[in-house]
């Protein structure tokens, strides 16, 4: 038996295995955003084929970050804004794992943003989940990294006198891979989406609006909203930096006007994945590092020759 | 005492290459049969501004620097020439040479380069010579290099010159160059390194009395840093995975880590920042990999939020800081021993941590292998705490000390077929957080394993890792961590990691920790020689604290010093918590002006702490005993 015989088992998933049973009860509010999140991630699982224990979701601190306290897998629930670094070295130790790490749009674009640029930079092969509600939830309702210009609360009584992060555009010219956009409203298109970011070999962000309505009542719940990928106004090739890039833009610049664009945004699946380089120019081992402490056969090398050969 | 010990001084620029010059002068010496010890000085810059290296050499093992030293070469600062005129620096050309001579003791060798250094520029240069009987060797040595290769090479004739003052083979220079250099550079060096040699030999009439001790080493030694054998013990340990960002001196590791590791197919990464150094040292533990990171000062402060969710979460990971002095940047390129308390209490809530204190280069290879066994055994965080003297000093060690067996154990986890049998929660979750573990130790299931899928949590939580704030389970939960500290505490114990000097029953003790060891021993057998009866002990472990052996040791002395580099006696802090009594005992003898201790300060020390006086020497402190 493998160490890991968890990892790529050949059965049927239901996506019932994600779901926890008896506890806990979820501590989100009535309509909030997040359950759309849930919902849409049991649903793609079964359509990944990854059953629970091959599994990663690491995430951070907020409303958002109790994803994986009602969903059913190996889970790291971290610290504000860290889900990032933490996912992509558990990746890099086992590359066979599915790693997904989540987190909210404070979590993910404020205390988070370095990590951020640098992981999709990286271009590591996992999917980065950002519940995007445009608030702080879980401390009651500060602004936010996506907050509209203008925007009031108890921390900015006076309105946000910033523009709001970009996130689309952030990650596309910061080296994702794969950008896209869904909506808690639309589960379809979400678990749709996340099926594609979980198999894209690369680093796939979503940028997941979801409605927050305790402490973002002014918000729209993102509806109407309109696929772009299937839709005659929008005319792009998400395959094509630029094109993706305006489209992008323009995205992010309709929504502060009531225009809900969703959709993929950019899509390369040629570029390699950071661990694929890594190999390739000898700075990881083409079998899990993880793997290699629970072989009794693997010789481990001593440091003895070495230090005799340089130190002597 | 230097009747039969050299303690010779390369000083110059830096980035003129005097780092790599004094150890291979005293990778030479040790293959001659010499022991060893060297000490680094340099400016918190790139190039030029004054560095020094001493390495010291005796037949008998060395621990630590001396008083002082009996031999300069001083080479011209080649960078001190500053193009820009009025430039910040000024006129530094002659720093190679004056800096060092407050130091220089009587009697001593002065080799110096008249190529680029002018000793007229000195005052009463030759009144201070005749005054110290020191004897003077000007030789053009810029010139020399010059003529018979490149001016670069002017250490090489500066090693050739001081080879033939001392009487030192020219042979092992000879091979250690021809293994390190390419052909090219090989053949002019070696014509430099004897063209200099005999020039010398022919040239001048000795006058001084100082020449090369005679050695035996009756087994193979090694020359290594304290940084090198860190790096060392965590290969041994099975470390695969390294995060990290640089900041000095911690970067020494990184670097031998980052070199090593893809030999042996780990991972090494640099990454963003700190934080996410940490953090990435986290998801590569969890994932099943035995994973470092670490930093200086700064740099660790930023490592304080993830490694207390290493602490909650139970995720083993193994943290180096590598202290210089501070606060904030501090003196970058220099060591104090001030980060102690920050190690210990940084981050929120109860410390549930290990920190190790490793006090010489060999022990630094040790406690190394140790806080990876700690680590994964208990399922803790555990830093290793040293400081930039450790890390960069370089010493011989008979080479079988590190002639182990490896060590890849991944500690307190599940296989799959415990996970059969484990206690799981009613969605399948793994009870990882188990309140009945056997000496608070919750074994681990690593992801990917069937069957053992659960959720950490930096919130309190459950046996299934869901976060649960019922008092119970807090009060369950908080102790059952707080325990695992008992059991490394027990086994601590049976490694017996303490280091005691001197005689047993003496009267007097000198207490310290980390980097001082060495200096501290050399002081208790100077005390003893000079018919004192003291005893030293070397502490390396910070926390769990060595209450038993220290209350025993305290027990046995009328008084002790507790020496330490810092302004405000944080070890001595820590071992009256601790012990909760002694305070009437203990004095402090500190030193915090970026430079280690010397032998001959610490026994100035003992002597005015036991006679009451004041510590003749303005760089140190004495703190008297303040009762309980
Ligand atoms: C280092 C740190 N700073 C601040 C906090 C407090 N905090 C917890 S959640 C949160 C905001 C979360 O907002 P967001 O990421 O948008 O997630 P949401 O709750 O809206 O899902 C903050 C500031 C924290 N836990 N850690
Ligand atoms: S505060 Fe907002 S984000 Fe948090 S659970 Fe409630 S509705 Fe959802």
């Amino acid at each position: 038996m493998s160490a890991f015989s968890a990892i790529g088992e050949d059965r049927e998933i239901d996506r019932e295995e994600f779901t926890p049973t008896l506890e806990p009860q979820a501590t989100w509010c009535p309509g909030c955003g997040d359950f759309g999140v849930l919902k849409a991630l049991k649903q793609a699982m079964p359509e990944v084929g990854r059953n629970p224990d091959e599994v990663l979701l690491v995430t951070g601190i907020g409303c958002s970050g109790k994803l994986n306290s009602y969903f059913e897998s190996y889970g790291y629930h971290s610290i504000h804004g860290r889900s990032l670094p933490i996912a992509r070295a558990a990746k890099l130790a086992n590359p066979e794992l599915e790693v997904i790490a989540a987190g909210g749009d404070g979590d993910g674009y404020g205390i988070g943003g370095n990590h951020f640029m640098h992981t999709a930079r990286e271009n590591h092969d996992m999917t980065y989940i950002v519940f995007n509600n445009e608030i702080f939830g879980l401390t009651k309702g500060q602004t936010s990294p996506t907050s509209p210009k203008g925007h009031k609360s108890k921390t900015q009584p006076h309105g946000s006198a910033k523009d709001p992060i970009r996130p689309l555009s952030l990650a596309l010219t910061s080296g994702a891979s794969y950008v896209a956009r869904t909506a808690a409203v639309n589960p379809n298109q979400a678990k749709e989406i996340l099926v594609e970011a979980m198999q894209h070999d690369g680093f796939a962000h979503v940028d997941f609006l979801t409605q927050c309505p305790t402490w973002n009542k002014d918000a729209r719940q993102y509806v109407p909203y309109i696929d772009v990928n299937d839709n005659d106004d929008y005319d792009f090739d998400p395959t094509n930096k630029e094109e993706a890039a305006a489209m992008a833009t323009e995205a992010e610049q309709s929504l502060y006007e009531g225009e809900v664009l969703t959709g993929r945004f950019y899509v390369d699946a040629d570029r390699p994945s950071y661990s694929e380089e890594k190999q390739a120019i000898g700075e990881m081992p083409e079998e899990p590092l993880a793997e290699r402490y629970f072989d009794d056969d693997y010789e481990w090398e001593r440091t003895h020759d070495l230090l005799l050969d340089r130190h002597k | 005492m230097t009747d039969h010990e050299l303690m010779w001084r390369i000083a110059g620029g830096s980035g003129d290459g005097i780092a790599s010059t004094s150890q291979n002068f005293a990778k030479a010496l040790m293959r001659a049969g010499l022991h060893v010890f060297t000490h680094r000085h340099y400016p918190s810059r790139i190039r030029g501004g004054h560095t020094y290296t001493e390495v010291r050499a005796k037949p008998e093992p060395v621990r630590s620097r001396g008083d002082g030293f009996n031999c300069l070469l001083a080479l011209g600062d080649s960078f001190a020439r500053n193009p820009q005129e009025g430039a910040y620096y000024g006129d530094e050309e002659v720093k190679p040479l004056s800096e060092n001579l407050d130091e220089l003791n009587e009697g001593g060798v002065i080799v110096y380069d008249t190529g680029l250094l002018d000793s007229d520029d000195i005052p009463n240069f030759d009144q201070r010579v005749e005054e110290n009987d020191w004897h003077v060797y000007p030789l053009n040595l810029r010139e020399i290099a010059r003529d018979h290769g490149r001016e670069v090479m002017r250490n090489t004739a500066g090693v050739g010159a001081t080879a033939a003052l001392l009487g030192i083979d020219l042979q092992y220079f000879e091979e250690l160059m021809a293994e390190s250099m390419p052909e090219d550079i090989l053949e002019p060096n070696t014509e430099i390194l004897h063209y200099t040699h005999d020039m010398v030999k022919e040239e001048f009439e000795f006058t001084h009395d100082l020449r090369v001790p005679e050695g035996n080493h009756d087994e193979e030694q090694v020359l290594l840093s304290g940084s090198d054998t860190i790096a060392y013990g965590a290969l041994d340990e099975g470390c695969r995975f390294i995060a990290g960002y640089p900041m000095t001196p911690w970067t020494e590791v990184f670097t031998i880590m980052s070199q090593a590791l893809p030999e042996v197919g780990g991972i090494s990464e640099q990454v963003e920042d700190e934080i996410a150094a940490a953090a990435l040292a986290l998801g590569a533990s969890h994932a099943g990999v035995k994973a470092m990171s670490g930093s200086s000062g700064g740099g660790f402060a930023l490592m304080s939020e993830p490694l207390g969710l290493a602490e909650m979460s139970e995720t083993p990971v193994v943290l180096v800081e590598a202290m210089r002095a501070g606060p904030s940047t501090g003196l970058p390129t220099k060591p104090e021993q001030a980060d102690l308390e920050h190690v210990l209490y940084t981050s929120q809530g109860d410390s549930n941590r290990v920190v190790l204190a490793p006090g010489t280069v060999a022990e630094a290879y040790e406690q190394s292998r140790l806080a990876f066994q700690l680590a994964y055994g208990y399922n803790i965080p555990v830093i290793l705490l040293y400081d930039q003297k450790l890390g960069g000093e370089l010493m011989n060690v008979p080479a079988s000390h590190f002639d182990r067996e490896p060590n890849p154990d991944l500690g307190a986890v599940t296989t799959e077929e415990e996970l059969e049998e484990a206690p799981h929660g009613p969605g399948g979750k793994f009870h990882r957080y188990r309140y009945d573990a056997e000496d608070g130790v919750s074994p681990r299931s690593i992801p990917g394993q069937k069957g053992g899928h659960f959720l950490v949590t930096g919130n309190e939580h459950n046996p299934a890792g869901h976060i649960d704030e019922d008092p119970t389970n807090r009060v369950t939960q908080v102790e059952r961590r707080m325990s695992k500290l008992d059991g490394v505490r027990e086994f601590l114990d049976d490694k017996n990691t303490q280091t005691y000097m001197g005689p047993e029953g003496a009267d007097y003790g000198l207490i310290t920790f980390g980097s001082q060891q060495g200096t501290v021993r050399e002081a208790v057998d100077r005390l003893n020689e000079a018919g004192h009866s003291v005893k030293g002990i070397g502490v390396s472990d910070m926390m769990p604290y060595p209450v038993e052996e220290m209350t025993e040791f305290l027990e046995s002395v009328d008084e002790a010093l507790v020496v330490e580099m810092n302004a405000s006696g944080q070890f001595r802090g820590l071992t009256q918590k601790e012990l909760g009594r002694f305070g009437d005992k203990l004095s402090s003898l500190l030193k915090y002006n970026g430079e280690p201790f010397e032998p001959a300060e610490i026994v100035a020390g003992f002597e005015a702490s036991i006679e009451g006086q004041d510590v003749p020497d303005q760089q140190t402190t004495y703190v008297p005993a303040a009762g309980d």
